[in-house]
């Protein structure tokens, strides 16, 4: 934090400094981006920063001043009809764009943002130049410019165009997502076909926290997602983990012929797309799909078995698919991890008279923990959000009509994500909805990661990740 | 104490045989389990009695007609709309990834770790939710429904350098000494990464390329959401999983199972023969990441 304000500080600092030290070159900068470049020769860079200066001040009176000054309101005029002379008929007319008002808006807003660091770069070099040329040393030319491209400044060549791809395809909707929360944007209320948007302050919020029925019953859906959800993570992430890592010391124990047999057959669930064995397991289980085909055709029961339309029946189902996906990738973390650990740890302990279950429970489990800490969190959040599992076996249901009221329809098997797909999808989304389960999921995965990496003991010696 | 003793009693040598042959027993069983479904989809495929689910895994009768009957769908469509994808994704996404990682990796600028600690805060926010505004984006620049390839192509990479970590913890552990004596020498950086560096990654680069080939293959969520039920623009996930609807999936069955072989076949022959670029790189960088 202090660093932060010290950072701050020596900005404003050395802004203040340029203004007051500053002889014309530099003061003309303030106003005339790239003057205290090519006014002392560097042309092509002063060029630049005035192009760019150009260019925005054009934008800014062309579009950027509409698209501001219609944030506040989201738009004024809605969709209606006119009348039209010349056919003499109503005809019906599109007017503002409450969707493009406010990703515009945000666009611009981060343009402004960007503007300013520009304005400030071109006043700092300028100033550097300045005190350059008066310790009598010269400037960088063009060429030289050209030339760390590659070399000092290569990091920022590499980094341009991933940082802009994720500035416009993550930052920008995340942004525009989290501002949604606070809108009533809506299937009914899509900002231009059917009705303008607007802002409806925290009420959406307040409609989350409600659990009387009248209110829709968010509140109470809410709970019952979120805790199947944990339930889920936690069965999900462990079931794997620890079956994976028993998986990988079988295979990798001494005297087990056909190492490389065994783990093909583990890898190739891997390689196959997940979208199919998904379906097809999930068929598999169906009313009249091939278990109970088969477990009735041997006689053992004559009605078939509910795997998906009994609540706990379809739970247990999913975690126990998951497993099945899931352990040959923690079987090939793990047998990574075991060859790592030293083998005189294991002769120490077995001349101590340490059994193989004692020798895994003190021994291998600990190392294990504290080399895959980071993993088995990051793979804990990532089983919360774990779409593809959940949606394409079992689509959330069996439908939980207790909880599906206002909300739609939500499953016994729903995450929270696929709860934020279903409400997102027909003509009755509540896509403000979407974005308050959106937020919620992300301050819940916030502070399990916060709380659990300052738990981690192999963090204290990473210091590097976060 | 006393089972220490009772080891000793029966012989390291027969204990040691009877631990083994369990383990042999357990992974017999678990290989089947594994296996099963695999075998079932293929057998399936192959069926000609009926077109619906059935009680019984070996078909009655054998025949192509599952495969033949798909070039009349739009399967071949799907098909070639995901190898395309996965052609020019797994060119693209690679680029993003290791410029990224390599960048983290080897570089000490002021604007690293601060920039470390937002992709992992944007990581955090579930990646369903700006789906929303992608698509409404992607649709006023025509780039949805059929249409949908450019647009998911733009999707997937976009937003790709996010997933650096595990090229990152590949790069970590290339010695920095070796660049140190390259830039002594007078090499610039560029020339460092050409000519020392990535000679060295060979692996870590086709692992990357390998998980960029495959994702477009596997990709369902926004691929469903983004060709928005436009047979044209979908890929064989969204495609395959539309068979499987009530309406459709008596007539579709045993067509899901031909056309599941099928998508599974060049992706998993690919997989298997670079298998060890894959475990090294999942082994080596998720422990780190």
């Amino acid at each position: 934090m202090n660093k932060i304000i010290k950072v701050i500080g020596d900005e404003f600092k050395d802004f203040f400094d340029a203004l007051i030290h500053g002889d014309w070159k530099t003061k003309l900068s303030f106003i005339v981006m790239g003057a205290g470049n090519f006014l002392r020769g560097q042309i092509v860079r002063g060029l630049f920063f005035l192009a760019f200066q150009i260019l925005f001040i054009y934008y800014l009176i062309n579009n950027g001043c509409y698209w501001l000054s219609m944030l506040p309101s989201l738009g004024k005029e809605g969709p209606g009809e006119t009348y039209d002379e010349f056919y003499d008929q109503y005809v019906y007319t599109y007017n503002d764009n409450s969707f493009q008002i406010l990703l515009y808006g945000v666009l611009t807003i981060f343009l402004i943002v960007a503007a300013v660091i520009t304005w400030r770069m071109n006043i700092k070099q300028a100033y550097e130049n300045q005190k350059t040329l008066a310790k009598g040393k010269k400037l960088t030319t063009f060429k030289q410019d050209i030339k760390s491209i590659v070399d000092e400044k290569f990091y920022r060549t590499l980094l341009t165009v991933p940082v802009l791809g994720i500035t416009v395809f993550t930052v920008l909707p995340i942004v525009f997502m989290i501002l949604v929360a606070f809108t009533n944007y809506d299937g009914t209320h899509d900002g231009y076909v059917t009705n303008l948007f607007t802002w409806v302050g925290l009420k959406n919020f307040k409609s989350m926290l409600n659990f009387s029925a009248s209110g829709g019953n968010y509140g109470t859906i809410f709970s019952k997602i979120l805790g199947w959800t944990l339930i889920w993570a936690f069965f999900a992430t462990f079931s794997n983990y620890i079956l994976g890592i028993l998986v990988a010391l079988m295979i990798n124990k001494k005297g087990i012929k056909l190492k490389k047999m065994w783990r093909t057959i583990f890898v190739l669930t891997i390689a196959i797309p997940q979208f199919i064995s998904l379906l097809y397991v999930s068929k598999l289980f169906d009313r009249s799909g091939i278990v109970n085909g088969t477990l009735m055709n041997l006689g053992w029961i004559t009605e078939p078995l509910p795997f998906w339309e009994n609540a706990m029946w379809a739970r247990v189902l999913v975690i126990l698919i998951n497993i099945w996906i899931g352990i040959p990738y923690l079987m090939l973390i793990a047998t990574g991890i075991l060859m790592n650990i030293p083998a005189d740890l294991y002769e120490a302990a077995t001349i101590d008279g340490a059994n193989k279950f004692q020798q895994f429970r003190y021994i291998t489990m600990p190392y294990m923990l504290f080399v895959t800490g980071p993993y088995l969190l990051t793979s804990f959040t990532g089983n919360m959000n774990n779409f593809n599992v959940i949606y394409l076996l079992s689509a959330g249901g069996p439908t939980n009509s207790a909880a599906s009221s206002a909300a739609g329809s939500v499953g016994y098997t729903d995450l929270l994500v696929t709860w934020l797909f279903k409400i997102t999808t027909g003509a009755e989304a509540q896509y403000y909805m979407a974005s308050v389960i959106g937020i919620a999921i992300f301050i819940i995965v916030s502070i399990i990661t916060l709380v659990v990496y300052n738990l981690l003991p192999s963090n204290k010696n990473e210091g590097d990740m976060a | 104490m006393s089972k220490n003793n009772e080891n000793h009693g029966i012989g390291m040598h027969a204990k040691e045989k009877i631990s083994n042959t369990i383990i042999y027993i357990i992974l017999t069983l678990m290989s089947i389990i594994w296996l099963t479904p695999f075998v079932c989809i293929v057998l399936q495929s192959f069926r000609v009695e009926s077109t619906w689910q059935v009680g019984y895994v070996v078909p009655k009768q054998f025949g192509l007609g599952n495969y033949t009957a798909l070039l009349n769908t739009d399967f071949p469509k799907w098909y070639l709309n995901t190898f395309c994808m996965a052609l020019v994704v797994a060119v693209l996404q690679p680029l993003f990834v290791l410029c990224m990682s390599y960048t983290l990796s080897r570089f000490r600028f002021k604007m690293r770790k601060p920039l470390m600690k937002f992709m992992l805060i944007l990581g955090l926010f579930p990646g369903m939710l700006t789906m929303i505004i992608l698509y409404r984006v992607l649709k006023d620049m025509g780039l949805t429904m059929a249409n949908a390839v450019p647009g998911l192509i733009l999707v997937y990479i976009a937003s790709s350098g996010m997933g650096y970590y595990i090229s990152k913890g590949f790069f970590d552990t290339i010695p920095f000494s070796l660049d140190e004596a390259a830039r002594i020498d007078g090499a610039t950086r560029l020339q460092v990464l050409t000519r020392i560096i990535l000679p060295l990654s060979k692996s870590i680069v086709i692992y990357t390329i390998l998980t960029a080939f495959m994702g477009p293959w596997g990709d369902f969520i926004f691929a469903k959401y983004i060709s928005f039920n436009t047979s044209a623009g979908m890929n064989v996930a969204v495609g395959l999983y539309s068979w499987l609807n009530k309406d459709m999936i008596a007539s579709r069955y045993t067509m899901f199972c031909a056309g599941g072989v099928l998508v599974a076949i060049p992706v998993t022959i690919l997989f298997l023969l670079l298998q060890n670029y894959y475990v090294e790189g999942v082994t080596g960088g998720s422990v780190k990441g």
